[in-house]
């Protein structure tokens, strides 16, 4: 990508949010469902049920409403949370970095169990073990992040009790931070006692979204590092009497890496998506499983937020493997 | 010229098996499992030991029949209702098959529909359909599901619609990029130059040659449609709550999981053999259909 098709994304960033924006709040609204009626209790008013309602603006015509939420939504408010009565953008920003810490630490399990895999596998390359590598690969693809989660929670808390199930961390522990960035927080202030505290509670789920991306990132490495293998010029070190292992690392990996990050790299957004079930059978603090909760109890103002932060990670995201894929390919550079 | 002639005489007989020859293990293994999952949701009254909504209070949490404290009536054991998991995930295959079918179907109707729209006419047509694929993957898919399916209410209808509005994109993106790349191919070329029309030579040239595509795109639907039911019974909001299914085994089965993680751990397998067994049919058909594999 170059650069002016860059800008040309990031003009279209905003048109792309209002259409999301304008799809939910009309999707919410069009189809039944009452969020009033899940919170009154049994026996009142009319004029109470009424008043509520007004409380919330949801008398008005739904355009007068969406241009209210839209003009709140520019000047950074959210509004209020009808279920758990709270401001919107207080809740998302007490979640948001639970889920983003999640993400991250899945994103380098990936990368990592990934690019040892594509190594192991191009390493093989040609033998009869290769099989066993892609095998591998297919079956870690097949199955879904929300199943591994399933199957791990059954595997190594239950079957085999090493580590905990539910939460982000143990609530006894007194944590005393200042952000909500819990992990790093720890990490940078050398407090590695609540680090590894939350890591144990964050590894299931942190590895169950992992493996289907690590299968998708190890088999995109492969393919390249074979393609890349094969090109004239690893062709000459070989020739030369480089050592394979020392020109797979050298020549061949820097080269395979860009269309794995092009084509990879957009792939972390069903990463990001795939949080929303794993956070709920873990019951994890994030804004995944605060979604469902939002949904079930038809909170019109959080579940707006909350998808409208969504759509914002992915199209960021998506920027982002842009602008990584440019950097590393000198051809695009200066293209 | 003369060797063209004299392959295209030889192939017709031999082209079925010889394209079931091509679809390898997988696609016996595939349809083995498929025809397995088919079957189980046809046939779930006789199969079914028992009605999967009796409740036997008196034998509740039985384990599997194979271990200590189990018995023989309830082979794969209870739940916590004393409800017969074999029977329940028996039945439960009817609503998977059900939403696997009818929610893949018209996904692929829609996304076909849309992608050939795209693909062909190209200008403003392809511009809009782009820019309202776009806008759909702006949302996390599973988030979307949820709610479509929860604002629509509960019931198959809801699933299936919630499926559909979610996945169309997946067949219109690769349908219209596959039919931008067989325009530009000589047959289509001809076709154009005999005189045949928009509509017949897509109908006719264009759609035949994305078959294997579609079909491969189909089977992965499938499994992916069983799997969003799956997530919307886990999470609560799909069909009503008497109906079995497996994502509402999962969901009770995590509430007792120290206590019976069978229960959590049965509908998993059935997930996952049906799920492998749609990927591998498809793989295989994709093999057995792709003109370009036959030699």
């Amino acid at each position: 990508m170059r650069w002016g098709e860059l800008i040309r994304r990031l003009v279209l960033v905003p048109p792309t949010l209002f259409g999301v924006a304008v799809i939910v709040f009309v999707l919410l609204r069009v189809v039944p469902g009452d969020p009033i009626a899940m919170m009154i209790p049994p026996g009142a008013s009319e004029a109470d049920i009424g008043r509520l309602r007004a409380l919330y603006g949801l008398d008005q015509p739904i355009l007068q409403q969406f241009a209210t939420w839209l003009g709140q939504v520019a000047s950074g408010d959210f509004g209020r949370s009808i279920s758990v009565r709270q401001r919107v953008l207080e809740l998302l920003l007490a979640r948001l970095p639970a889920t983003i810490e999640l993400a991250l630490l899945a994103t380098m399990i990936a990368v990592v169990l990934g690019v040892v895999a594509a190594l192991a596998g191009i390493l093989l390359r040609g033998r009869r073990a290769e099989w066993i590598v892609d095998g591998g690969i297919g079956m870690l693809l097949a199955i879904p992040d929300f199943l591994w989660a399933l199957i791990l929670l059954l595997l190594f808390g239950v079957l085999i009790p090493l580590l905990p199930i539910s939460g982000r961390i143990d609530p006894e522990i007194d944590l005393n931070l200042r952000s909500n960035f819990y992990l790093i927080e720890s990490v940078l202030a050398g407090r590695f006692d609540i680090a590894f505290a939350l890591l144990h509670h964050m590894i299931l789920p942190a590895v169950a979204l992992a493996l289907p991306f690590a299968a998708l990132v190890a088999r995109l490495l492969k393919a390249s590092l074979a393609e890349a293998e094969d090109q004239d010029y690893a062709q000459i070190a070989r020739a030369r009497g480089y050592s394979r292992p020392n020109i797979l690392l050298h020549e061949v990996f820097p080269n395979a890496l860009i269309p794995t990050v092009a084509l990879g790299g957009v792939q972390v957004t069903l990463l990001l998506g795939g949080t929303v079930l794993v956070e709920r059978i873990f019951s994890y603090e994030g804004i995944g499983n605060m979604a469902i909760d939002a949904v079930i109890n038809r909170d019109f103002p959080l579940i707006q937020g909350l998808v409208l932060t969504f759509a914002v990670l992915f199209i960021a995201l998506n920027l982002v493997v842009d602008l990584v894929v440019t950097m590393l390919d000198p051809r695009l550079r200066y293209g | 010229m003369a060797d063209i002639a004299v392959t295209s005489i030889a192939t017709p007989p031999s082209r079925l098996l010889a394209g079931l020859k091509r679809g390898g293990p997988r696609l016996w293994l595939g349809a083995a499992l498929v025809a397995l999952l088919v079957l189980a949701a046809i046939f779930a009254p006789l199969l079914a030991p028992h009605d999967p909504l009796e409740q036997d209070l008196m034998s509740a949490q039985l384990p599997p029949a194979w271990m200590t404290g189990g018995e023989p009536a309830y082979l794969l054991g209870t739940d916590s209702l004393g409800r017969c998991v074999l029977s329940r995930l028996i039945y439960s295959a009817r609503t998977a098959v059900m939403v696997a079918l009818i929610a893949a179907t018209l996904a692929a109707a829609i996304g076909v529909a849309l992608g050939l729209l795209a693909g062909s006419f190209g200008g403003w047509v392809d511009q809009f359909i782009s820019r309202l694929i776009d806008v759909w993957m702006a949302f996390p898919p599973v988030l979307l599901s949820i709610v479509l399916a929860a604002v629509i209410g509960a019931g198959l209808t809801s699933v299936i619609a919630a499926i559909v509005v979610v996945d169309w994109t997946r067949f219109a993106r690769v349908i219209r990029a596959e039919t931008m790349v067989q325009l530009t191919r000589d047959y289509a070329a001809a076709a154009r130059v005999i005189g045949l029309s928009r509509v017949k030579l897509l109908r006719l040239e264009i759609l035949p040659n994305l078959v294997p595509l579609l079909v491969t795109l189909l089977a992965v639907e499938m499994g992916i449609a069983i799997l969003v039911e799956v997530i919307l019974s886990f999470v609560g909001i799909s069909v009503a709550g008497d109906t079995p299914t497996w994502g509402s085994m999962i969901a009770e089965g995590r509430q007792i999981v120290y206590q019976a993680p069978w229960i959590m751990a049965l509908p998993i397998v059935c997930i996952i053999t049906s799920v492998i067994g749609l990927n591998l049919f498809g793989d295989g058909l994709r093999h057995a259909l792709d003109p370009v594999q036959r030699s």
